[in-house]
């Protein structure tokens, strides 16, 4: 019962109060990039969760089972990475044979996903803060949770401000970083919940 | 040494990495929260850029291009790893401070853009100045940057108290939304300066925006979609494991450094 409400803080803490994109700055680039609409925005969060998942996954089983025991955990950043880059590749060739439509979805996600550094980001956290594989795959999931939620809630105030008259020298990318802005000073605001 | 002095002006001020090209953004605003922060992360990558930077150049012919991208984040992660053990053993303090964000040099795009756009095509002494000097300019923008946030939220630099006592901290300036404010004021800046070019009619091709790699939709000229689409349409053979993750890569992580070539030649 303990390790259920240990996983429900954990799935908490991680999407929300210490937000990845908005307290963490890990995945800005698809975070500012792929924001535009609330659509595309959902699918890039949609192709996130999938991969940080099974990448949370495999870089944990590969860890505790390859890393630990020979004895070379300090290889950790270079194994994590080509994993990472491996996998997503697979992932893209299986979801094309076995399931186009989830492909059609996805599939223009998936290579900018690649080097996000969430992904390898969430994989270090994780054996940074020894976490067992469970929850490390809990850990995954929540984390890419919080990036959805963030990437999505973004989209759409940008859609709303899509006609608002801005300042010639503010317009495009500093307005997003500013809208970012205030979406971090607001999720500030969940940090005493834990 | 006229080229390696090139090279550093051209690192540190003419395209300098953050300021103009706008790479690397994510440890940009992650660990820019005091001076000290900001100059440790931007020695640290310094660091892993002129070497990575001078061992791709040295193996330029040996290693086949398909495979290149691969190859090079091999070895950036190679480097990764030694400053990092070294960091541990020596300057544990700053380790802690830095923490999660040491392991993601490797996806640094401005690593990766430089071994791709220069060391990989340019003998090993002008690109080992070209990584320092690029590391330097980053060093250089990180430390103006925290020290900015540094004075706004604690009134020192360098954990030297420079305001008088009557002076009242803005602490935001020291939690993550200071970070996107201050990154917003400097792309403003940037778009004014941008502006006022297109205006005067002067050459603005060379300041790029803050793009943040929206290969998709981004209908910027000059900037990681053209990379993207040379890559593809190189005749890379399609379906081979190795050049789709090069694509992925290229897509990705390469905010690229617009007409390097042209201007070395």
């Amino acid at each position: 019962m303990d390790s259920v409400k240990d996983m429900l803080l954990l799935l908490i803490s991680s999407s929300i109060v210490s937000n990845i994109v908005l307290s963490q700055f890990m995945g800005l680039c698809p975070f500012l990039g792929v924001s535009r609409k609330i659509k595309t925005a959902g699918g890039m969060g949609t192709a996130v969760i999938f991969v940080i998942t099974l990448a949370s996954a495999v870089a944990g089983v590969i860890y505790k089972f390859i890393l630990q025991p020979l004895h070379i955990e300090y290889l950790e950043t270079i194994v994590f990475i080509l994993v990472i880059a491996a996998l997503v590749q697979f992932v893209e060739m299986f979801l094309k044979k076995a399931m186009p439509s989830l492909y059609q979805a996805l599939g223009v996600y998936l290579p900018l996903i690649t080097t996000n550094c969430a992904v390898l980001g969430v994989a270090i956290t994780n054996v940074q803060k020894e976490y067992g594989i469970l929850t490390g795959i809990v850990n995954g999931f929540a984390t890419a949770l919080g990036f959805t939620i963030a990437i999505v809630i973004l989209a759409g105030l940008r859609e709303k401000m899509e006609y608002n008259e801005v300042p010639e020298s503010f317009k495009g990318m500093p307005m997003v970083l500013l809208t970012a802005g205030l979406m971090a000073i607001a999720f500030c605001g969940f940090s005493g919940l834990i | 040494m006229n080229k390696a002095g090139e090279r550093l002006y051209n690192g540190i001020i003419k395209e300098n990495p953050t300021f103009v090209l706008m790479l690397g953004m994510c440890p940009t605003l992650a660990v820019t929260t005091s001076a000290m922060n900001g100059l440790g992360m931007g020695l640290t990558t310094a660091v892993v850029l002129t070497m990575s930077n001078l061992i791709i150049s040295l193996l330029r012919k040996v290693i086949p291009s398909r495979v290149r991208i691969p190859a090079f984040i091999v070895i950036i992660a190679s480097f990764v790893t030694a400053v990092q053990l070294l960091l541990q053993a020596y300057l544990p303090s700053l380790n802690d401070a830095l923490g999660v964000y040491i392991p993601l040099i490797v996806v640094n795009c401005i690593i990766l853009g430089r071994a791709e756009s220069y060391a990989y095509s340019n003998p090993p002494i002008p690109s080992l100045f070209d990584g320092l000097g690029m590391g330097l300019g980053f060093s250089l923008a990180l430390t103006c940057i925290g020290a900015v946030r540094e004075i706004l939220a604690a009134g020192s630099v360098f954990g030297f108290q420079i305001m008088p006592d009557s002076y009242v901290t803005i602490n935001i300036f020291g939690l993550a939304p200071g970070a996107f404010f201050v990154l917003a004021a400097l792309t403003a800046l940037q778009n004014y300066v941008k502006n006022k070019r297109k205006l005067a009619g002067k050459d603005y091709e060379k300041i790029q925006s803050g793009c943040g790699h929206d290969c998709l939709h981004c209908g910027e000229s000059g900037c990681s979609e053209r990379f993207y689409d040379t890559t593809e349409n190189a005749g890379q053979t399609a379906g081979s494991a190795v050049s789709e993750m090069q694509k992925a890569k290229a897509a990705a992580d390469a905010l690229e450094t617009i007409d390097l070539d042209k201007e070395d030649k």
